[in-house]
């Protein structure tokens, strides 16, 4: 292989699980840093862009204005992007917040949740202008930005991450058994 | 609410669950709508549990689970409503009414809420008010009747046009609704003469000499899938079962018909009349008419059909002297549910619960209602066995084409110098029946409803038969003026969206998701690659459970099919992704709550 190919990764409105799910690939993350060079990543904890991309991982949904601008500064520097888990496809469990109007869900979390009736005796909702604003819902990355693959699972397992990006930095074809992308 | 009344309705039907929607129907009558506190009532009288009452409620779309104000008006969205200005009258009621759409007015007067077809597409605009039909509405009517309601006038004092031909003038109906009958055939003939078959044709024959006769004229159901008659009376005459059942389905919910609101209105005793035939034939003792809530102003005129009929000895024991035959007839009303007018969830209905299809097998004729062997035929189907009965399978062969004898009574609507009911020969073209009910400028023809076929003048020359264009009845013109995919298409799949049961998962979701392309298109954001998606997605819909989920998405199938262009020149070029997302849109609501300005 001529060139290790370049990954960053990143996780949005998601729980981080996706990524321990990447992890389980145990000791083949040795055979993979021969493969590839991790840029802007958790797993580097490289914190901006410094390199053009081959393929950008998105795990998680959409549902601030900072995921918006992270998950627009990943379409601008990755060749392939791929949503990987139910979040990142779907928008997952912070979905379900959806068919609740914005007002109600900021007055539950601020003011009026079990757990912070006395601690915001002002009333405090937060509106400090380095806190992203929340979106009207959450939504999946695919109504956000193009999104090239998608790779599904809560979270998806670790042996089809190996295979997909075993897949997207050989140029190899990835085979899907029935198995592997049978749900129910 | 009082106790004893709730208790009261529930023991006219016997605390007998399965007359679940007839109990709530009371209940909605007397109360207005279906108070909380009447669920575990129901429940522990009927010995079941709060939540499958609940989940039965929540199903039709007629039950309130809260007041809907005194006067309850449901607006049609229809695509022929809307086509007729349906949403200038809907803005009417709004400004006159003081509330939206959804909602009920401060004075809980007057509430105010969208409902799928209600059989008027003839007359549209319609809306329901409390049960009353009101037809031909402009916003000038919807201002009037909302002052007569805040005037304090009576339901039918609001009516200002003086009631429609036929029996709808009659005391029992003393509906405004209009017949429209532009052509007569054999089944709509007005000469017929109720029990006229029972009483000297049945007498001689056999059950089996019936069903016999049945299958020689090859009949097919007129409901649209078009399966023999002959033969579903046959299957259900030889299964097995202590009781069997006939269902007459008025259900009549497919978007753009409206015949057998008709046939229910002119010529009961003929459908009564077709339901004690298929009886006797099949040998069941009871028959129920299983008709939609829409239809609830013709109730009182039903029943005294039914009456009638008893004392004629046309229906009860050894009925037309045939010592032994005894059958009655029941009427079922449903309670605002598309699906219900699928044969196994119509059963499913009549019997309580939910109305979501079943698996088959077993069939009906096998494990119809509450277990036992059921027909269910359509009103028009009964109608037609009688005539078939009096004047002979030969003659009824002679007319119509090889695969579809007979005739068919159609629903034609929208731009259209005559829309009405057309008794016509299977057989005739698009082209003949365009040019038999004035329709000019002509830029599509949606055939057999949402479920069916939309086609362009190209097509035309096409016959309306089961082995070409198929159609229930329903029968509805576009002009040029029309945008089909805006107009009709979204429509569509916004009905689908609604009436869906849920059960079966890409019914449950596609339409949804097709909704939410086609909006895009619209609103200038779609790319190609949309209009492959709306292509591919709707492939899957084949692996639904009944006939509404497996052709819920055949309203853009056909009309990419042949309306290909109107979609290209729709989306945008060289463009390959376009979402459409709005950043300061989306974060709008968030930004007010907390008080936030500039918005991002």
């Amino acid at each position: 292989m001529s060139k290790r190919k370049i990954i960053a990764t990143t996780s949005l409105a998601g729980c981080f699980g996706c990524h321990m799910s990447f992890l389980d690939i145990d000791e083949r993350i040795l055979d993979l840093i021969q493969l590839v060079e991790f840029n802007k990543s958790p797993i580097d904890d490289i914190k901006k862009f410094s390199k053009h991309c081959d393929i950008g991982l998105i795990e998680g949904g959409v549902c601030n204005s900072d995921n918006v601008e992270v998950l627009k500064e990943f379409r601008k520097h990755c060749d392939i992007l791929v949503s990987f888990g139910e979040c990142a496809i779907m928008g997952g469990l912070p979905a379900l917040r959806n068919n609740i109007p914005i007002q109600e869900c900021i007055e539950e979390a601020y003011l009026y949740g079990p757990s912070v009736e006395e601690a915001n005796e002002k009333g405090i909702l937060p509106n400090d202008i380095e806190i992203p604003m929340l979106l009207d819902k959450v939504y999946p990355c695919h109504e956000v930005v193009k999104i090239d693959y998608f790779l599904p699972g809560c979270p998806p397992r670790a042996d089809l991450i190996w295979d997909i990006l075993y897949a997207l930095i050989t140029g190899e074809e990835v085979e899907l058994p029935y198995e592997v992308i049978k749900y129910d | 609410m009082d106790n004893a009344n709730i208790t009261g309705i529930i023991e006219k039907y016997n605390n007998d669950r399965t007359r679940l929607i007839d109990m709530l129907i009371d209940i909605q009558v007397l109360e207005g709508y279906i108070p909380d506190e009447t669920i575990p009532v129901i429940a522990r009288h009927t010995d079941t549990s709060e939540a499958y009452v609940e989940q039965t409620v929540s199903f039709y779309h007629f039950f309130h689970r809260n007041p809907p104000g005194k006067y309850a008006i449901f607006l049609n969205n229809s695509v022929v409503a809307q086509m007729m200005g349906r949403e200038k009258v809907a803005r009417a009621f709004e400004e006159e009414a003081g509330c939206r759409f959804g909602e009920v007015s401060e004075d809980r007067l007057i509430g105010l809420f969208p409902t799928a077809c209600i059989g008027m597409s003839d007359q549209e605009p319609a809306a329901l008010i409390n049960s009353r039909v009101f037809t031909r509405l402009t916003p000038f009517r919807a201002r009037e009747i909302i002052r007569y309601i805040k005037a304090g006038k009576s339901l039918e004092e609001l009516s200002t046009s003086g009631y429609g031909g036929g029996m709808n003038a009659s005391k029992l109906i003393r509906s405004e609704v209009r017949n429209n009958v532009h052509r007569r055939g054999p089944i709509l003939d007005e000469n017929y003469k109720a029990g006229d078959i029972l009483r000297k044709r049945i007498p001689h024959m056999s059950p089996e000499e019936v069903i016999w006769e049945i299958k020689l004229s090859q009949i097919r159901g007129r409901g649209g899938a078009g399966f023999p008659t002959g033969m579903k009376w046959e299957f259900c005459r030889s299964a097995k079962g202590e009781k069997k059942y006939i269902f007459c389905n008025a259900d009549e919910g497919e978007p753009g018909t409206f015949k057998d609101r008709v046939i229910l209105t002119e010529l009961p005793e003929l459908m009564f009349e077709g339901m004690v035939l298929a009886g006797y034939a099949i040998g069941a003792v009871e028959g129920i008419l299983y008709i939609r809530f829409e239809y609830k102003y013709l109730h009182k005129y039903l029943e005294h059909v039914l009456a009638e009929m008893r004392k004629k000895n046309l229906l009860g024991k050894d009925i037309a002297g045939i010592q032994g035959f005894d059958f009655d007839i029941r009427i079922q009303y449903g309670a605002g549910a598309y699906v219900c007018g699928e044969e196994s969830a119509l059963l499913e209905s009549a019997e309580g619960k939910r109305g979501e299809p079943r698996s088959r097998p077993p069939f009906p004729v096998e494990k119809g209602y509450l277990g036992m062997p059921t027909v269910v035929n359509n009103v028009e189907t009964l109608c037609t066995a009688v005539k078939i009965m009096k004047f002979g399978s030969e003659w009824y062969r002679s007319l119509g084409t090889k695969e579809s004898r007979g005739t068919k009574v159609l629903s034609i609507s929208g731009d259209c110098r005559y829309p009405g009911i057309y008794e016509m020969e299977w057989g005739y073209s698009v082209n003949d029946i365009l040019d038999m009910v004035g329709a000019d400028d002509v830029q599509a023809v949606q055939v057999g409803g949402p479920s069916g076929n939309l086609i362009g003048p190209e097509e035309f020359d096409r016959e309306i038969a089961y082995e070409d264009l198929a159609t229930g009845g329903s029968f509805m013109i576009f002009n040029h003026s029309r945008d089909l995919i805006r107009d009709v298409v979204l429509n569509f799949m916004n009905f689908f969206v609604e009436e869906s049961c849920g059960s079966c998962v890409p019914c449950r979701n596609v339409p949804y998701l097709l909704k939410q392309k086609l909006e895009k298109i619209l609103g200038g954001h779609g790319v190609w690659k949309d209009i492959d998606d709306l292509e591919q997605w709707t492939k899957i819909m084949s692996i639904n459970r009944c006939g509404l989920g497996q052709t819920a998405a055949n309203p853009v199938i056909t009309s990419l099919k042949h309306f290909r262009a109107l979609y290209e020149e729709k989306v945008q070029r060289g463009k390959s992704f376009d979402e459409g997302f709005d950043l300061e849109k989306a974060v709008a609501e968030s930004c007010k709550v907390v008080g936030r300005i500039p918005a991002v």
